[in-house]
């Protein structure tokens, strides 16, 4: 199991890094998703999961007994699945605007704050 | 004990209230209040000046980073009162000159504001006790000077003679530090005071000719010692009343204060001897000789200014007692000469528009008061009696003629440095007020009172310390030599010494000047072929220097901030994967944690499941479809949450990842369709990097999970989950109950992330309004 999950963290880091280097914006979106996932995977894994045992005490017990998995990195992904889906609907918006000033999806012409690439003015 | 840092203090508060004033009140009400200032001061020193000539000396010390052995402590003794009296007594006539040196200058609250600055900052330096203290003041005197050079801001050479002297004192800012911390260590206190008790250690210390080195250097590039003097020259881009005070009454002579202040500690031996005697000495000619090729009337006195700092430190070098005592008479002999000519330079300028003595003369018929001034100022400059200068001359030669080696050498120098000060205090005078007038920008006239009593009072105290030397030794000179020496000095100044070697030495240099300026124009044409040496001077090694300089800097920029995205997160990978890499593999051991367990067949499904989308994701070549394939990577995660105990993980991811797919597929028609933007080596380069960066983050994920797991806060939620919080869901227990400020804050993230695209949106709308 502990090959299965470092397989697709490795996986995901390396197509996510690879997603962020594209000079397409679009792409750079989509390489920060990879990431978060290949983050979150990772504190998951970190946590030790153990198949089938979530961390919820049991009817008859009073307090959580092992085996579990660790509640701890589960509440950590939790909050950051969340922060990462409003990092990206943010950056979603911004990258529509930018295209929209710019006028071009390439990061390697929006090089300078000044307005010479700008589509609208004349 | 407040009194002595409230007297510092005094200075930075004018500075700062100096704007205001001028702004609000009257311009005489408000200089009137900037000359009080200094005046006020000055008698404050005045006053201390008695009890200290008798042995009296004060001191106060406040702590203030005792850890590193820093304190806020001043002291007062001789020399410090001589310093002070000149920094505040020639401040007072400075702002008093400025006021109508500067009539009708908007700014003119701002120079005030500069002035007190560093009026407060050069009187710290000179009272400073603690070594660091020192040095802040000394780095404040440097910045002060960088505001005044560059006072006149539209003129791009003072722009650049403020940043040469800033870089130039800067540096040697930072190298006197250096040395400051290197004599703090080794004598094992920063206080002058201990220091001076702990000389001898200091000496015998292996590290002496360091703290040497390092103090001279920093020393000599305040005080414009060859070669770092042609900062000086080019800073009389600053106002006229600024070169009186700063550049030769005042500041420059801070390095020479230091190096008699700490002479008690570092001086006496062979080295000290011979450094300072060799800067010394080839400053002195060095300035004298390149002040007799000028023609700007500021240029002669900026160079022989530079020589005058050369005589001091050669003076301080010899370190016998006479050298002492020349030297203190000559440095106020100085401050007020120089003073004067520049004040009077000044108003040449202001009055005439021009300051090339070449095109100036006849002066004397039309402003009588300056001209009289400036005499009295020249013949100081001369050497001739019955003037300070007269009394200063005779110590110099009477000092360099008891050296203890090298007594001909130096005595020969010294003459033929003093031959060219005759000439030149010859020409500063006769060139523009003798002769015939000569036809001047503006229409020349005597100035205003405020601008006259600053030179006259220079010149008559010149010829009053002459004539009446006995009372000035007694209170000013035989304190500030005392400051300086163990033995006790019998000094008592007058101006006849009978016949003697001196006085011979005197008149051959009157006989010799006065020959030298009548040849003037001939020995000019005679040397013109050396004013090709310029282009060797250390002034063209500080413009190939600071070429350099930009040049790399302008190298680094075009390489570490060239404005491209994929570069700098390039450089973040890059570096993330060395410095991870590194100590993954290289600095910990090999774990003993549980054995691997074997995959079961549907989690192996799912991985290969999550990997192929992610390639999708990368080869896609519709956005839609990448969208797609990121949809299904987020599904595929959500499932190993399942399987592996987390079934609120992956409720969430299933909620979040439908939401994300959904956003996208709104906005997607906005965004840009894909295009092939970079090159195959690009993308070849990239796609080695990223897997390099995954293979990395699977062996790290491997190696912890082989490491035992100790977690110390899981116990904790695992125990009180239901006692505490009454639920059984720990994982929920957390983030609203345990953690429930954390959530909070993740809301509020949430919450700004969603304003801040929707103002964003809106953002184009206002724009399209406005246009």
């Amino acid at each position: 199991m502990e090959l299965v999950f470092a397989l697709v963290i490795g996986g995901l880091y390396a197509a996510g890094i690879y997603m962020i280097l594209r000079r397409s914006i679009v792409k750079l979106i989509i390489g920060l998703a990879l990431l978060s996932q290949a983050a979150n995977l990772l504190i998951f894994a970190v946590g030790r999961p153990g198949r089938g045992t979530p961390p919820i005490v049991a009817k008859d017990a009073t307090t959580l007994l092992p085996p579990f998995s660790d509640p701890l990195p589960q509440a950590l992904i939790l909050t950051a699945i969340v922060i990462s889906f409003a990092v990206t609907a943010f950056a979603l918006i911004l990258i529509k605007r930018a295209y929209q000033e710019v006028g071009t999806d390439d990061l390697d012409a929006m090089r300078t704050t000044d307005q010479r690439q700008h589509a609208g003015t004349p | 004990m407040f009194t002595i840092p409230a007297v510092v203090l005094t200075g930075f508060v004018a500075s700062v209230a100096a704007p205001w004033l001028w702004r609000r009140l009257p311009r005489r009400i408000a200089t009137g209040i900037l000359v009080f200032v200094p005046l006020a001061l000055f008698a404050y020193f005045l006053n201390l000046a008695g009890p200290v000539s008798v042995g009296q000396s004060f001191g106060v010390s406040l702590p203030w980073v005792p850890q590193l052995g820093i304190t806020f402590s001043f002291a007062i003794d001789g020399l410090s009162v001589l310093f002070a009296l000149l920094i505040t007594g020639i401040g007072a006539l400075v702002a008093l000159y400025a006021s109508g040196y500067l009539q009708g200058d908007a700014h003119a609250g701002r120079f005030y504001a500069y002035i007190m600055l560093f009026m407060g900052s050069m009187l710290g330096l000179v009272l400073a006790d603690n070594l660091i203290l020192l040095f802040v003041f000394w780095e404040l005197t440097s910045i002060s000077s960088y505001f005044l050079i560059g006072y006149n801001h539209e003129r791009q050479e003072a722009r650049a003679a403020a940043l040469q002297s800033l870089l130039v004192t800067g540096v040697g800012g930072l190298i006197l530090l250096a040395g400051f911390i290197l004599l703090g260590s080794v004598g094992g206190s920063y206080d002058v005071s201990a220091l001076l008790q702990n000389g001898e250690a200091v000496r015998s210390s292996p590290l002496y000719l360091a703290v040497l080195l390092l103090i001279v250097i920093g020393a000599c590039t305040k005080s414009a010692q060859f070669p770092f003097h042609f900062w000086l020259p080019a800073a009389m881009e600053a106002p006229s009343p600024v070169s009186a005070y700063l550049h030769s009454a005042t500041m420059v002579k801070a390095g020479v204060y230091l190096l008699a202040r700490i002479s008690p500690i570092l001086g006496a031996t062979p080295e000290w001897h011979y450094l300072l005697s060799l800067v010394g000495a080839t400053t002195m000619l060095v300035g004298a000789a390149l002040a007799f090729g000028q023609s700007d009337l500021k240029r002669i006195l900026a160079y022989t200014t530079v020589s005058a700092l050369g005589m001091l430190v050669l003076m301080i070098g010899l370190d016998t007692l006479s050298s002492m005592e020349a030297a203190m008479v000559f440095l106020v002999a100085h401050a007020l000469y120089k003073g004067a000519l520049f004040l009077v330079a000044g108003t040449v300028d202001h009055e005439t528009g021009t300051r090339d003595i070449r095109r100036l003369g006849g002066l004397r018929r039309l402003m009588p008061v300056t001209a009289l001034a400036a005499l009295l100022a020249a013949l100081s400059m001369a050497g001739l009696p019955p003037l300070l200068g007269f009394i200063g001359k005779e110590l110099l030669y009477e000092a360099k003629l008891q050296a203890p080696a090298t007594a001909w050498i130096l005595t020969a120098a010294g003459i033929g440095t003093n031959v060219l000060f005759v000439a030149l205090a010859a020409r500063v005078l006769t060139a523009p007020f003798l002769g015939s007038l000569k036809e001047t920008p503006h229409k020349p006239g005597e100035p205003g009172l405020s601008m006259l009593a600053g030179p006259v009072l220079l010149g008559l105290l010149g010829l009053l310390c002459g004539l009446f030397p006995y009372a000035l030794g007694k209170t000013l000179i035989i304190p500030a030599v005392a400051a300086t020496r163990a033995d006790q000095t019998t000094l008592e100044l007058a101006l006849w010494h009978g016949f003697n070697p001196v006085l011979a030495l005197s008149l051959v240099t009157l006989a010799t000047g006065f020959a030298v300026f009548l040849l003037t124009g001939s020995l000019l044409r005679a040397t013109a072929f050396l004013g090709r040496l310029r282009s060797l001077g250390p002034a063209r090694w500080y413009a190939i220097g600071m070429k350099a300089l930009i040049g790399f800097a302008s190298l680094c920029t075009d390489v570490l901030q060239n404005g491209r995205l994929g570069w700098y997160l390039l450089t973040i990978v890059l570096a993330s994967l060395l410095l991870v890499g590194y100590p993954l593999f290289v600095l910990i051991p090999e774990g003993a944690g549980p054995a691997l367990t074997a995959p079961a067949f549907h989690e192996l499904l799912i991985a290969v499941v999550i990997l192929l989308a992610a390639l999708g994701a990368i080869l896609a070549s519709s956005r839609l479809a990448a969208v797609a394939a990121l949809g299904v990577v987020g599904f595929g995660m959500a499932l190993l949450f399942v399987f592996y105990g987390a079934p609120d993980l992956a409720m969430t991811q299933f909620a979040i990842e439908s939401l994300t797919v959904i956003l996208f597929v709104l906005v997607i028609h906005k965004l840009p369709k894909f295009s092939k933007l970079s090159g195959r080596g690009e993308r070849l380069r990239d796609g080695i990097v990223a897997a390099a960066g995954g293979v990395m983050m699977c062996l790290l994920t491997l190696i912890i999970l082989r490491q035992p797991l100790d977690s110390a806060v899981t116990p904790f939620y695992a125990a009180n989950s239901l006692l505490l919080a009454q639920g059984r869901n720990v994982v929920n227990v957390i983030l609203v109950d345990f953690r429930a400020l954390d959530t909070l804050g993740e809301i509020t993230v949430l919450a700004v992330a969603g304003l801040g695209g929707f103002a964003l949106l809106r953002l184009r709308l206002t724009r399209k309004e406005r246009q």
